[in-house]
């Protein structure tokens, strides 16, 4: 079982891409599991959302407090919250960022395994807005096998419909441009 | 074909109720059944659902309405949570006693003071003895099994009582996870026509709702208890003829590993499957423990618990209730007064944990069952303990 | 065994309570706790009919001469009669005793 969380800003999407990732893993033929964290929310401040992907029955409705990946879709998260908190051993953070490797690591003190792209500049060109929400998941195939892109795009169709197209451009892009440390 | 998807299980329970072609909706939003009732008021704006949906002022309206609902003969359907659920109190008693069937999900969330829009179970416990049938959901899949199986026992006309199916507020009504929705023409076929003993009807008329003097009071009453303990049969039936016809078969008491366990956790709701994870790492550690779900609230399904105990020493329940100066939690007073005085009955802690949103992880119920093992051999100073409480 | 004041058993109560047979209360003496009796001075009344509409009890019904009389097994003295009355035909005068 992999189990992920995603930072974001209300407003930022952050379920939404919890929301695909688990309907195409189960497209698939996996188990999966999506949820928000629980409550009210305020456009703009920091909020989590959280996915299982597991090959077979999901049985724990715990909170996810370890998580294998974290994904964080707004630059200036990583500053504020700590994103790594409860990382496992080998798991690894997508970060939304235009900064390199060892800024990343000096700025916010991040010793796991990184996956890096300027996934704002990319929302901003291709979708004409800084939402990243999509555009991340990009980074999030480039970095983990958690789904398969068929599906994902196949989500993606259903839930946006005319606009999935430059949402999978976006994505596709971000799968490109995302750089993987060791 | 049933269709395997991921979906939100509030979606997939308003999906349930159009397939059981539901005709009367009358209900008010509130967090975190929300999306149940908007998703059901979209199907019948967008003419998916061919049933009346009434947007009322109030929880008191909405059941005042389903009780009008029920009684002129159609299929009626609501949906609440917490407060808006005990601002149906005054009408909840009536339909039960007046056999009007009626089915309700509860998005079950705590009580406020303090304010608190999370889960747990305060909500129900409140309206424990509305003389409603009560079940609880495990997983999304539950929720729509259990509220089609409501929708066929409600309506049976041996049982002819309205039905509440209990869903974890949040923890269930907002997860999207893997739920088969079944077919309409498999639903249509475990879910004949309502057609009620007797209805409202100006060509037969009759007289619903009458004064029940002193002379009269104990004996309706008395007719409800005896319907609620009949309906039992026509519950285990209807899970039976479910499982022939959708495959999956439900139970009123789940045993989960319990063969040669010594402590039996006991748990309502969807912290059982958290709890079955709990079960095999403690198994691992050759712990003898087990689990034992209550899926049919009411009637307690007395004569399946008592058999499911099996030889264990010690139960360890787990309410997601804190009733204030009660002697302990509502699902432990039932089991202590189920089991009081039968030779052999095993020791019974009550637990109270996970109110308003607190997590009920693995480690917890390791907790909870090293604190029973514990208890067992020393007598505990109270009659209940809360786990996870913050005393400084 | 103690004396039961019930009238009617659990096992032979109507299903739900309800009554099933319409307009049943005609065969109870429903009228028995009235505290006041409408009186129509025959003078005054037109036979317009708004006490036989407006009896909530429908205790009125017409005499051969096209009056309207009040049932004393059913009226409750609640006195709507003699409110509705356009020729205040109507007076309540109390029960004796
Ligand atoms: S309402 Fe008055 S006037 Fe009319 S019929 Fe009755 S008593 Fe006579
Ligand atoms: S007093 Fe009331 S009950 Fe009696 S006849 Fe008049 S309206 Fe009817």
């Amino acid at each position: 079982m992999k189990e992920v969380r995603i930072h974001g800003r209300g407003g930022q999407g952050g379920v939404t891409s919890a929301e695909l990732v688990a309907t195409a893993a189960i497209a698939q033929g996996k188990y999966a599991q999506a949820f928000p964290s629980f409550g009210p929310e305020r456009r703009g401040a920091p909020v989590a959302a959280f996915i299982r992907v597991s090959d077979t029955q999901i049985r724990t409705r715990e909170k996810v407090y370890t998580p294998d990946i974290v994904l964080v879709l707004d630059p200036s998260l990583p500053g504020l919250v700590n994103v790594a908190e409860g990382l496992k051993e080998g798991g690894i953070v997508i970060l939304n960022t235009e900064l390199s490797e060892s800024e990343v690591r000096e700025k916010f003190g991040i010793q796991s395994r990184l996956a890096m792209v300027d996934a704002t500049k990319i929302a901003t060109e291709e979708l004409g807005l800084p939402i990243t929400n999509t555009t991340m998941l990009g980074a999030l195939l480039k970095a983990t096998g958690i789904v398969d892109k068929e599906p994902l795009f196949e989500a993606l169709e259903k839930r946006f419909g005319r606009l999935a197209e430059k949402n999978k451009k976006a994505l596709e892009r971000a799968m490109n441009e995302t750089v993987v440390t060791g | 074909m049933s269709k395997r998807v991921g979906i939100e299980v509030s979606i997939a329970i308003a999906e349930a109720v159009g397939l059981a072609r539901a005709e009367v909706i009358p209900a008010y939003p509130i967090t975190p059944q929300t999306h149940i009732v908007e998703h059901l008021s979209e199907m019948v704006a967008n003419g998916e659902l061919d049933a009346e949906f009434i947007p009322v002022e109030s929880e008191h309206a909405a059941m005042s309405c389903c009780c009008g609902s029920s009684a002129a003969g159609a299929r009626t359907f609501t949906s609440s949570s917490a407060q808006g659920l005990s601002l149906m109190s005054e009408i909840l008693y009536i339909p039960s006693t007046m056999r009007l069937p009626m089915v309700m999900v509860v998005a079950n969330r705590a009580m406020s003071a303090p304010i608190s829009i999370w889960n747990d179970h305060q909500d129900i416990m409140v309206q424990r003895d509305i003389g409603w049938i009560q079940t609880f959901a495990e997983n999304g899949q539950e929720a729509v099994d259990l509220t089609l199986h409501a929708f066929r026992v409600a309506e049976d006309r041996n049982v002819s009582l309205p039905f509440i199916v209990n869903i974890d507020g949040f923890t269930l009504s907002h997860v999207i996870e893997p739920i088969e929705l079944p077919d309409q023409e498999d639903v249509d076929k475990f879910l004949p026509p309502f057609k009620p003993r007797y209805k409202l009807d100006p060509r037969r008329p009759i007289t619903m709702g009458p004064v029940g003097i002193p002379e009269v009071y104990t004996e309706a009453k008395v007719a409800h208890d005896m319907a609620m303990r009949k309906a039992k049969r026509y519950i285990l039936k209807a899970w039976d003829e479910f499982a022939e016809i959708f495959g999956r078969k439900y139970n009123p008491v789940e045993s989960y590993r319990t063969e040669d366990a010594e402590i039996l956790l006991v748990t309502m709701g969807s912290i059982s499957e958290t709890a079955m994870t709990a079960v095999d790492a403690m198994r691992d550690d050759g712990q003898k423990v087990g689990l034992l779900r209550i899926r049919l609230w009411r009637p307690f399904p007395s004569q399946e618990f008592r058999k499911a105990i099996g030889k264990a020493k010690v139960l360890a329940v787990v309410d997601r209730c804190l009733p204030p100066g009660a002697v302990c939690g509502p699902v432990g007073a039932e089991i202590r007064s189920l089991l009081y005085k039968i030779p052999g009955a095993p020791k019974i802690f009550s637990f109270v944990a996970g109110l308003g949103g607190r997590d009920v992880t693995v480690a917890r119920f390791k907790e909870i069952v090293d604190k029973a093992r514990q208890f067992a051999k020393k007598r505990p100073r109270e009659l209940y303990e809360v786990i996870g409480v913050r005393e400084k | 065994m103690a004396n039961s004041d019930a009238i009617v058993g659990w096992k032979t109560i109507t299903f739900g309570c309800h009554i099933l047979e319409p307009g049943n209360a005609a065969n109870f003496r429903t009228g028995d706790w009235r505290s006041q009796r409408p009186v129509t001075d025959k003078e005054k009344c037109i036979k317009c009919g708004m006490c036989w509409v407006y009896c909530p009890d429908m205790a009125y019904s017409q005499d051969e001469e096209g009056y309207f009389v009040a049932n004393m097994e059913y009226c409750k003295g609640c006195g709507i009669c003699a409110h509705e009355c356009p020729k205040d035909a109507i007076t309540m005068v109390p029960e004796e005793g």
